[in-house]
């Protein structure tokens, strides 16, 4: 096992090095100088503890809203409509701080929370249905849900749930004070990011541990072998999906709640978009994305200081993040290339791990009368 | 100018809009799901249009700037949008790789490079496309400039059935869609299912970068950060919701620009209520069609086999 | 294709991996909380919280944040072109960042700038940005000195770090409704808008009672966007309002230049805004309202370094020269020309007041008494939330 854990290692690192070193080379190319704008970043997304809190900070709700993404993707699903059930969420936990004023801050938080929560769940957990249910391919459906939740949001927080006071600039009325969520001790970080944290903990436990996960990952690898154990695939579907939507909906809550104390259009921020990307680069493994949500979250913080000091446009760091996705999806194909990782065994041995698996057996006749499980 | 007799259509200027924006939106979507029918068709999904739809408006309207030609721009965008699809293509066939994954990168990567280079093109005027007027027999000229179209919309309708006749009735098209239907069968025939795969990346990043010439050298004609909101994606989408038909991705198009031509138009006649609802209507609309014609028991018919087992 | 198999082993080490490199790394930099950095030349403070040093030479360090692309030929593009004059003012050093969203992003950005760029003036242009990140921020650094373009200021409320600014360019559109009513051969006139806020609408009714008050049968026709930016949505607006009989466009977006652009297309009027789209449409470009940002930034930025007290609530249209008008395009009748300068001087000297009674609103309300003359600076104006007569469209 040591040389696998070898050979991921120095894989990974290998292309996180070689997706800088080819990020360098662009920048060169763009007349600037690219130690220079490696330092920057270095400088803008850990190299001091402002920078690296800013980082923490940007990757609260990616954590969240890339969950959106992972819970589904254990049962074969793609899920991209985080943005959507995060403003429904936000939206929806506004409405609530502001319908409880009066009751203790804890309460209300709570209140909040499980709100904000439950109409996420709601909207994701339609597109599972439709899925489910319906046949509906939930990758389009969770799309265009998430387009119509934006315009619903908007919609609301324009006019029948407008503070009239919000001249310029429209959104709800201010949820109370003591309603609001805090920082952490001792960071400059809001609680959002212990929400997140903890979500990933229990998503992994709950997607990688337990028997529902286990059923899920059979529904995602075989759908008629789930179906011939027994396992209730539509149901499992839906509370997948809704989980998914409930976690995004929370980020939103976190951003009413710990950031904006309003709802507005202020939270289309793309925070969804980038939590599919956090996710796929996760390979939507929730314990992976804590740190690759630090990761992105690292490279969006340094944005402003590579503007600023190197006079690079504000695209620059979509190039980087781009490289970096693709470089590191690609060197999935080089896990059991290298010799030098394999046990000392016989050389001329066929790769093993890279090699695609068996062909199935005697073709499996066509599903008639079950949702497929692919697109 | 208009002659100063009160022109105006008023209600019936309804109609005319959404026929208009029918023409005038429709032809990115068009092209985008066009080429992304082409690539699904054998076996094979690539998402990253999004970011290719963005690449060829940055790149045609640039290109147009700096040579004052926009059909020049129109080739240029086509092959950036095949040197992306090339790079899709080449990735996803490596072994392991996800091709979902793959194209969501592409987007962010797509996207990323064309704001890069494009920073110098948001300011100037290029030379836009040259319009057909099709409208020529009209006296009214709210109907001379709703048939006012391009030739790559023309185009467009002439390549939706073309592309169709391609798959169905020409050994390229069987190919391709052996391809797409059993990898080992068309294996088994001695094709490289990796080229065949390869190739048709290529070619719907090629429609794809044609399409979003259409948008900077056209429709709306200027280039700024702005110019996609999504569009890419939803084309992808609209070919699912198509099933996967070249012909029924016209009309998918020609629906989708209808409907989202239906806000602005019941604004310019005063009905301004609810707008951000009525803006939402092509998705609801995509939705609820999507809904009534799927079906739970069976699987969507026209999915080509192996896109499925692309994941 | 082969189905990509998440491994347990892989993903915990890669996280391993990862968590440990960045726990180096705090570790590493809290241990050594000065930042030596070699080309700024302000030092930067040690934690967050802490009030930005003094610089100890005469170079201020100004930061401008914008929403959007510096280069929009529009709202963002007026503020740089603002920039742009500060950073020629001897001992000024400019840093800017653009496309920065409506988010805690902003005000990570301007921590950045006050902590690793030793800034102590910052211009975050962006409307959406002053509740709640300029006021926390504001709280978090007294000695950064924080203007906000459009916000409302209220001494009572707000910290005294902080103050907002914004031009009375409902007055160049009055000017700019003047020449579109006289050119106008339909009577009709489109206006392509984004929101239904408060500043939008005083446009919008400005511009109608320009072109009212020489031509009182303009109608003036309105269609939201529904957002700042939306290139598509902007063409069709245009279109559909073009195809209703309309031939002055203007508009209230980030950036005008589709909506000027379509207009010239089909061949009809457009006035322009923010800054001057007349190299788009050379021949159907009347004039604009534009902003005239350096004035007010080189204003701030002298009253700051004299050590004087500067208006936390700063207005001004004409007469301070915070606006101006494109220059005339051809198409513009001697007329017009008149007629808009007569106007442009009664607002310059305050004898011109646009919003007075009797006023009714477009469904048949009286929003401003007889008698009743609200001044540029009326607080009322700021909260204006009706549209006026003669403009075609229902509040949604």
């Amino acid at each position: 096992m040591n040389a696998r854990v070898y050979e991921t290692l120095s894989i990974r690192v290998g292309a996180l090095a070689l997706s800088f070193v080819l990020f360098g080379g662009f920048v060169a190319l763009a007349g600037a100088d690219p130690l220079d704008v490696y330092y920057q970043m270095y400088r803008g997304s850990i190299g001091t503890w402002f920078s690296f809190q800013n980082a923490l900070l940007r990757a609260a709700p990616l954590m969240l809203t890339a969950l959106c993404t992972a819970i589904p993707a254990r049962l074969g699903l793609t899920i991209i409509g985080g943005e959507g059930a995060l403003v429904l969420g936000g939206l929806a936990a506004a409405g609530t701080g502001l319908a409880l004023t009066g009751l203790p801050g804890s309460v209300v938080v709570v209140a909040m929370a499980t709100i904000g929560f439950a109409a996420g769940a709601l909207w994701v957990g339609a597109a599972g249905a439709l899925r489910a249910y319906r046949g509906v391919n939930e990758t389009i459906s969770s799309l265009l849900l998430s387009y119509i939740a934006i315009a619903l949001m908007t919609y609301l927080v324009e006019g029948p749930m407008r503070d009239p006071t919000s001249l310029n600039h429209p959104t709800t009325r201010a949820i109370p004070p003591d309603a609001m969520l805090g920082n952490i001790p001792g960071f400059d970080v809001h609680w959002g990011l212990a929400f997140g944290i903890v979500a990933c903990v229990l998503a992994h436990i709950l997607m990688m541990r337990s028997v529902f996960g286990f059923g899920g990952a059979i529904v995602g690898g075989n759908l008629r072998a789930a179906l011939l154990c027994g396992l209730p695939v539509r149901r499992m579907m839906v509370i997948a999906c809704a989980l998914a939507g409930g976690a995004a909906g929370l980020a939103g809550m976190a951003e009413v709640a710990a950031i904006h104390g309003r709802a507005s259009d202020s939270l289309v921020a793309g925070y969804g978009y980038t939590g599919i990307l956090v996710s796929f680069m996760a390979q939507h493994e929730p314990l992976a994305i804590v740190p690759v949500a630090v990761l992105f979250g690292g490279i969006g913080a340094s944005n402003g200081l590579i503007q600023r000091a190197d006079h690079l446009p504000d695209a620059t760091v979509n190039v980087l993040q781009g490289i970096l996705f693709v470089v590191i999806l690609a060197s999935e194909t080089l896990y059991g290339r290298f010799s030098l990782f394999r046990p000392a065994s016989k050389k001329d041995e066929p790769l093993s791990s890279a090699a695609p698996p068996a062909p199935p057996g005697p073709p499996v006749p066509p599903v008639e009368n079950l949702p497929e499980a692919a697109a | 100018m208009s002659p100063a007799v009160a022109s105006g259509l008023g209600l019936w200027g309804v109609p005319l809009a959404v026929a208009a924006g029918a023409i005038r939106v429709s032809t990115p979507f068009l092209y985008v799901s066009l080429g992304e029918c082409i690539t699904e068709k054998s076996g094979r999904v690539n998402l990253g249009l999004e970011g290719t739809l963005v690449m060829g408006a940055m790149s045609a309207y640039g290109i147009s700037y700096l040579t004052g030609s926009p059909w020049l721009g129109v080739l240029v965008a086509g092959a950036a949008g095949m040197v992306l699809g090339a790079l899709h293509g080449w990735l996803c066939g490596l072994p392991r790789v996800n091709d979902v994954a793959i194209g969501i990168a592409l987007i962010l990567f797509g996207t990323g490079l064309a704001f890069f280079l494009g920073k110098p093109f948001i300011q100037p005027v290029a030379r836009q496309l040259p319009a057909i007027d099709l409208g020529f027999w009209s006296s009214s000229p709210e109907v001379r400039s709703a048939l006012r179209v391009n030739a790559l919309f023309v185009l467009g309708l002439v390549l939706a059935p073309g592309v169709a006749f391609f798959l169905d009735r020409t050994r390229w098209g069987l190919i391709l869609r052996t391809v797409g239907e059993s990898a080992d069968a068309a294996r088994a025939m001695g094709y490289s299912v990796l080229r065949v795969r390869l190739l048709a990346t290529m070619a719907g990043g090629f429609f794809a970068g044609v399409g979003g010439s259409f948008l900077s050298l056209f429709y709306p004609g200027s280039y700024n950060e702005r110019l996609s909101s999504g569009q890419g994606l939803m084309a992808v989408a609209l070919v699912i919701f198509a099933r996967w038909s070249p012909v029924r991705c016209l009309w998918a198009s020609l629906l989708f620009g209808a409907a989202s031509a239906l806000g602005p138009a019941l604004q310019s006649i005063g009905m301004t209520s609810g707008y951000q609802l009525i803006n939402a209507v092509p998705y609801v609309l995509t939705l609820a069609i999507m809904i009534a014609t799927s079906s739970a028991s069976r699987s969507l018919p026209g999915q080509p086999a192996e896109l499925g087992a692309a994941r | 294709m082969v189905k990509t198999r998440r491994t347990p082993h892989r993903e915990r080490s890669t996280s391993i991996l990862i968590l440990a490199l960045m726990g180096m790394a705090s570790l590493f930099s809290s241990s050594c909380k000065k930042d030596s950095q070699p080309e700024s030349s302000a030092t930067t403070a040690s934690a967050p919280g802490a009030a930005a040093p003094a610089p100890a030479s005469s170079t201020l360090t100004v930061g401008f944040v914008y929403v959007g692309a510096k280069d929009d030929y529009g709202y963002n593009q007026a503020h740089a072109e603002g920039a742009k004059a500060v950073a020629a003012m001897p001992g000024v050093k400019v840093r800017e960042e653009e496309n920065v969203p409506e988010t805690v992003a902003v005000q990570k950005t301007m921590e950045s700038m006050i902590n690793l760029d030793g800034a102590t003036l910052l211009f975050p242009t962006s409307f959406g940005y002053f509740d709640p990140h300029i006021l926390t921020e504001a709280q978090k650094f007294p000695a950064v000195t924080f203007l906000h373009c459009g916000g409302l200021y209220d001494e009572t409320k707000h910290p005294k770090n902080v103050g907002s600014y914004f031009g009375y360019i409902d007055e160049a559109e009055y000017v700019s409704g003047i020449v579109a009513g006289l050119t106008t051969k339909t009577n009709k006139l489109g206006f392509v808008a984004a929101k239904p806020i408060p500043q939008v609408l005083r446009n919008i009714n400005a511009f109608t009672l320009g072109a009212r008050s020489v031509n009182p049968k303009v109608t003036t026709s309105v269609v939201f966007t529904g957002d700042w930016s939306m290139p598509v949505k902007e063409a069709e607006a245009a279109n559909s309002l073009i195809d209703q009989g309309v031939d002055v466009l203007t508009s209230h977006v980030d950036s005008p230049k589709v909506v000027v652009e379509q207009a010239e297309r089909r061949g009809i009027f457009s006035t322009g805004y923010h800054a001057s789209q007349a190299a788009l449409a050379p021949k159907g470009y009347l004039t604009g309202a534009e902003w005239n940002w350096a004035k007010v930034y080189t204003g701030y930025i002298d009253a700051i370094r004299a050590n004087k007290p500067y208006p936390h609530l700063l207005r001004g249209g004409f007469k301070e020269g915070f606006v101006k008008m494109s220059a005339y395009g051809p198409a513009v009748s001697d007329e017009a020309k008149k007629k808009a300068d007569e106007a442009k001087a009664g607002l310059t000297a305050g004898t011109l007041v646009i919003f007075q009674g009797p006023l009714k609103d477009n469904a048949g309300k009286e929003v401003i008494a007889p008698g009743v003359s609200m001044v540029q600076t009326d607080v009322n104006l700021e909260k204006m939330a009706y549209l006026v007569d003669g403009v075609k469209g229902k509040l949604p």
